[in-house]
C-alpha cells in the first residue's frame, strides 16, 4: 500500500470532500477574532490562507503575507483540548419519578471528526490527556466516545513562534506520533505519509502525484528552520530543582506579585485537566443535571474544603501550577506534564513566561546550595 | 464501559441524631441485587448526592445489618441537607471509593488509634473488625479528642470498648474547664503520653483535623514510634472521586484514588508544606 506521496495544493479540496463523503466532521485551523482556532469547517476556504502568527508574552497577532500557504500559522488559541474534554460536559440527569429518583447517563452522539492541521505538540497532549481520561481505573466515557471518532491529520512546524520551546520538551516541532496522516507543506503542495491504516485509506484516495523528488531535501530544511527557538526548558526533567524550590516560599513571591491567579495559563494549556462538577436544575423542579466545567487551581473554590482554603495566595496558586506541570507530572504519568506549546506564555494578560520563571528559579535554588 | 458518573438510587431507612448537626443515615440501595453485592474495606468513602443540590464525599462508618451507615455533620450547603434527611428520603450513591486501612497487614500487633472531633467516624468499623477477631490482634489503645464532652459520639460504644480486654480508651476534652471522670483534658495530643503500647510492634491509624494530625506525629515520633508504621486519612476537595476531576491532588497522589489512607512517610513532605 502506498505509504508516502505529493498531493498538490489545488487538491486539499478533494481531502475535504473524501472525508465529507465517509461521513467525516472536518475540523481545521480558521482565523476568528484575530487569532487561528480549530473549528468545524465546511469548505478548504475558510482555511488561513496566508496567514502568519506573530506570538510574545501576552501577545498574539495575525499577519496576511502574500504567500499561499494554508499551515505557515504555528500556534492555535486552543490545542485539541475542547473537542475531547469539552469546556461543559453533561455528566448525569436525575429525575424525579413516582418511588424515587432516577439517574441516567449522558450518551453524546459525535459523528467521526476529522481534525486537519494538528502539530507535535498537540498530538503530545493529547496522549497526556489520554493518558489521564483513559487509562485510569475510571475511563471517562464522554473522552472516550470523542477520542474514538477522532482522525488526525498533522503537519510538520516550519517555522517556530517566538513562544515555542517543544525542542526542549521533545514534542515537536515536528510530529513524533500519534497522527493517521502527516503532511509537510511545500511551495507547490503538500509531502503526504499515511502513518496508520486508516491513513493509508485516506491517501489510496486522494487525488496524489508522484513525488517531486526534492520534496525530502527542502522538508528538511525548513523543519531545520522551525527548530531554531528562543526558548528552552533547562532539562525535561526538573523534579530535583522544582522540588527544592517548592519548599522556600519566598522563591515564588516576585511571580506572584505579577499573577493575576486568573487562570487562562490553564484554560490554554492543552494538558490541564482540572474540572468542576456543577449541578444544574431548572426551576420548573423535575429535572437536574450534573454538569462538567472546566477548573484550575488558580481559582479558590478548586482547594475549598469546609472553613478554609487550602491554596489562597498566588504564591500558593503559581507553585501549584508549575510545579504540577513540570514535576509532579512525571510522578503521575511518567513525564512532564508540558509540551513546549507556548500558549501560556501568549495568553497571559500580563506575559509571565513559564521558561523564565523555571530558569529562575533553578538559579536560585543553585545559588542557594552550599559551596564546597 | 461503566458510567463512574452514575450513582445509584439509595433510601434513607434510618435516622438518628448524635448530636444536634451530627446525624447518622443508613441507607438501602433501592436496587436489590445491587445492594445484597455492596461491600466495603474499612476506611472507603461513597459520594452521596442530593437531588438539585450536588454531591459530597463521605466516609462509610459501617455496614450493619446489610445497612450502608454515613455519620455526617451539617457544615455547609449539602452536608446540612443530608442530615436533614428523614427516613424514606431518597438519594444518589456512588461508590465505594478510595483505599483502606491496613488491618489485614497488622495482624499481631498494637493497635493505636488517634481521632478527633469527626474524624472518629472513618475508623469505627475498623475498630470493629479488629475486636471481632480479637485474639488476632495484640493491646488495642482507642485515643478520641472533643472539645466538649457531650460532642463524644457513640459514648456507650467507648464505654463497652473499655471493657474489651487488653483494650485501652482514652478520651480528651480540650473546651472543658474539669475533667470529666475517667478523661483528661486537653488535645487528643496529650493522651499520648497516657497509652501504653509497644512503639516497636504497633500500627497507629490517625483520623482528624490537619493540625492536629501534625501535633500527632510529633507526639509519636518523640515517644520513639516510627512513622513508617503510622497511616493517615485526608481530605481535600473532591467533584468526582474517580481520578479526573483533579481537585484533591496533594502534590502526587490523588486522594480519591491513592488515598484517603496514606503510610505517612509517603505523603509528608506534601502533607507538612502549606498550600498542598
Ligand atoms: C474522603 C472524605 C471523607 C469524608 N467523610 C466525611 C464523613 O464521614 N462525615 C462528614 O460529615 N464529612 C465527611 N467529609 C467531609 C465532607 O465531604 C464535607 O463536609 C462536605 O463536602 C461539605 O459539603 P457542604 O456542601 O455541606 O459544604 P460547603 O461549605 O457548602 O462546601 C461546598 C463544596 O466544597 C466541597 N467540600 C467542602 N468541604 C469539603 C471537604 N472537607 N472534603 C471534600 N470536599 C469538600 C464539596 O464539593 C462541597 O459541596 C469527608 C471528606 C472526604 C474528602
Ligand atoms: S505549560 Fe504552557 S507551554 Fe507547556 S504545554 Fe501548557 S500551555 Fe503549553
Ligand atoms: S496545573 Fe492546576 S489546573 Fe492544571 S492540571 Fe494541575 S492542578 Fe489542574
Ligand atoms: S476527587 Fe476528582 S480526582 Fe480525586
Amino acid at each position: 500500500m502506498q505509504q508516502s506521496a505529493f498531493l498538490p495544493h489545488q487538491a486539499l479540496a478533494q481531502l475535504f470532500d473524501v472525508l465529507q463523503r465517509d461521513g467525516y466532521t472536518v475540523v481545521g485551523p480558521t482565523a476568528e477574532q484575530g487569532a487561528i482556532l480549530y473549528r468545524q469547517l465546511d469548505s478548504v476556504d475558510q482555511l488561513p490562507v496566508g496567514l502568519v502568527d506573530h506570538q510574545a508574552p501576552g501577545r498574539y497577532r495575525l499577519e496576511q503575507q502574500a504567500h499561499g500557504r494554508y499551515f505557515d500559522w504555528v500556534g492555535t488559541a486552543q490545542g485539541l483540548k475542547p473537542w475531547l474534554f469539552t469546556p461543559e460536559q453533561p455528566l448525569m440527569v436525575a429525575r424525579e419519578v413516582e418511588g424515587g429518583l432516577r439517574f441516567e447517563s449522558v450518551h453524546e452522539n459525535v459523528p467521526p471528526t476529522a481534525v486537519i492541521g494538528v502539530r507535535g505538540c498537540d498530538l503530545a497532549a493529547l496522549a497526556l490527556q489520554d493518558k489521564h481520561f483513559l487509562q485510569g481505573e475510571y475511563p471517562d466515557p464522554h473522552y472516550s466516545t470523542r477520542r474514538e471518532q477522532l482522525l488526525l491529520i498533522a503537519v510538520n512546524c516550519h517555522r517556530s513562534a517566538a513562544t515555542c520551546f517543544c525542542v526542549s520538551t521533545g514534542d515537536g516541532p515536528e510530529v513524533t506520533g500519534g497522527a493517521d496522516m502527516v503532511l509537510d507543506e511545500l511551495d507547490q503542495g503538500f509531502w503526504v505519509r499515511a502513518t496508520s491504516p486508516r491513513g493509508s485509506a485516506l491517501l489510496a484516495r486522494l487525488p496524489t502525484r508522484p513525488l517531486p523528488g526534492w520534496h525530502k531535501r527542502r522538508s528538511k530544511t525548513l523543519r531545520k528552520r522551525a527548530r531554531v527557538q528562543q526558548r528552552a526548558l533547562p532539562s525535561r526533567d526538573l523534579r530535583t530543582p522544582l522540588y527544592q524550590a517548592r519548599d522556600d516560599e519566598t522563591l515564588w513571591q516576585s511571580v506572584a506579585d505579577r499573577c493575576l491567579t486568573c487562570g487562562n495559563c490553564a484554560a490554554v494549556c492543552p494538558t490541564c485537566f482540572c474540572s468542576r462538577v456543577d449541578e444544574e436544575s431548572p426551576l420548573d423542579g423535575g429535572q437536574s443535571t450534573q454538569v462538567r466545567r472546566w477548573d484550575t487551581c488558580f481559582n479558590d473554590e478548586h482547594s475549598y474544603l469546609v472553613g478554609h482554603v487550602v491554596r489562597k495566595s498566588a504564591v500558593h496558586k503559581y507553585r501549584q501550577w508549575l510545579t504540577h506541570k513540570l514535576a509532579i507530572w512525571h510522578d503521575q504519568y511518567d513525564r512532564s506534564g508540558c509540551t513546549g506549546c507556548g500558549r501560556c506564555i501568549t495568553w497571559c494578560p500580563v506575559g509571565i513566561d513559564i521558561v523564565e520563571e523555571v530558569q529562575r528559579l533553578c538559579t536560585e535554588v543553585k545559588a542557594q546550595e552550599p559551596h564546597e | 464501559m461503566n458510567d463512574p458518573w452514575l450513582p445509584q438510587q439509595a433510601v434513607v431507612m434510618e435516622k438518628v441524631m448524635e448530636t444536634p448537626d451530627v446525624a447518622t443515615l443508613s441507607l438501602k440501595l433501592a436496587d436489590t441485587a445491587a445492594h445484597q453485592r455492596f461491600r466495603f474495606d474499612c476506611g472507603q468513602f461513597n459520594m452521596l448526592y442530593l437531588f438539585g443540590l450536588g454531591e459530597v464525599p463521605i466516609s462509610i462508618m459501617d455496614l450493619r445489618q446489610g445497612l450502608v451507615q454515613h455519620t455526617i455533620r451539617a457544615v455547609g450547603r449539602i452536608s446540612r441537607k443530608l442530615v436533614a434527611l428523614e427516613p424514606g428520603a431518597n438519594l444518589g450513591l456512588r461508590g465505594p471509593f478510595g483505599n483502606s486501612w491496613p488491618i489485614e497487614e497488622a495482624r499481631g500487633r498494637d493497635l493505636v488509634f488517634i481521632t478527633a472531633g469527626l474524624g472518629c467516624a472513618p475508623v469505627i468499623a475498623a475498630i470493629r473488625r479488629v475486636i471481632a477477631a480479637r485474639p488476632d490482634y495484640r493491646r488495642l489503645v482507642i485515643m478520641q479528642g472533643v472539645k466538649h464532652r457531650e460532642d463524644l459520639l457513640w459514648q456507650e460504644q467507648y464505654e463497652r470498648w473499655r471493657e474489651v480486654p487488653d483494650c485501652q480508651v482514652l478520651l480528651a476534652a480540650s473546651e472543658e474547664k474539669q475533667a470529666p471522670f475517667a478523661w483528661s483534658l486537653g488535645m487528643v495530643t496529650t493522651l499520648i503520653d497516657k497509652a501504653r503500647f509497644d512503639v516497636n510492634n504497633c500500627t497507629v491509624m490517625m483520623c482528624g483535623p490537619e493540625p492536629m494530625i501534625r501535633a500527632s506525629m510529633h507526639g509519636l515520633e518523640a515517644v520513639g514510634v516510627g512513622l513508617e508504621n503510622c497511616f493517615v486519612s485526608l481530605e481535600r476537595n473532591m467533584q468526582c472521586a474517580v481520578g479526573l476531576c483533579g481537585h484533591c491532588q496533594m502534590g502526587t497522589p490523588f486522594i480519591c484514588r491513592e488515598g484517603p489512607i496514606f503510610r505517612v512517610p509517603d505523603i509528608r513532605q506534601w502533607f507538612l508544606l502549606e498550600g498542598y
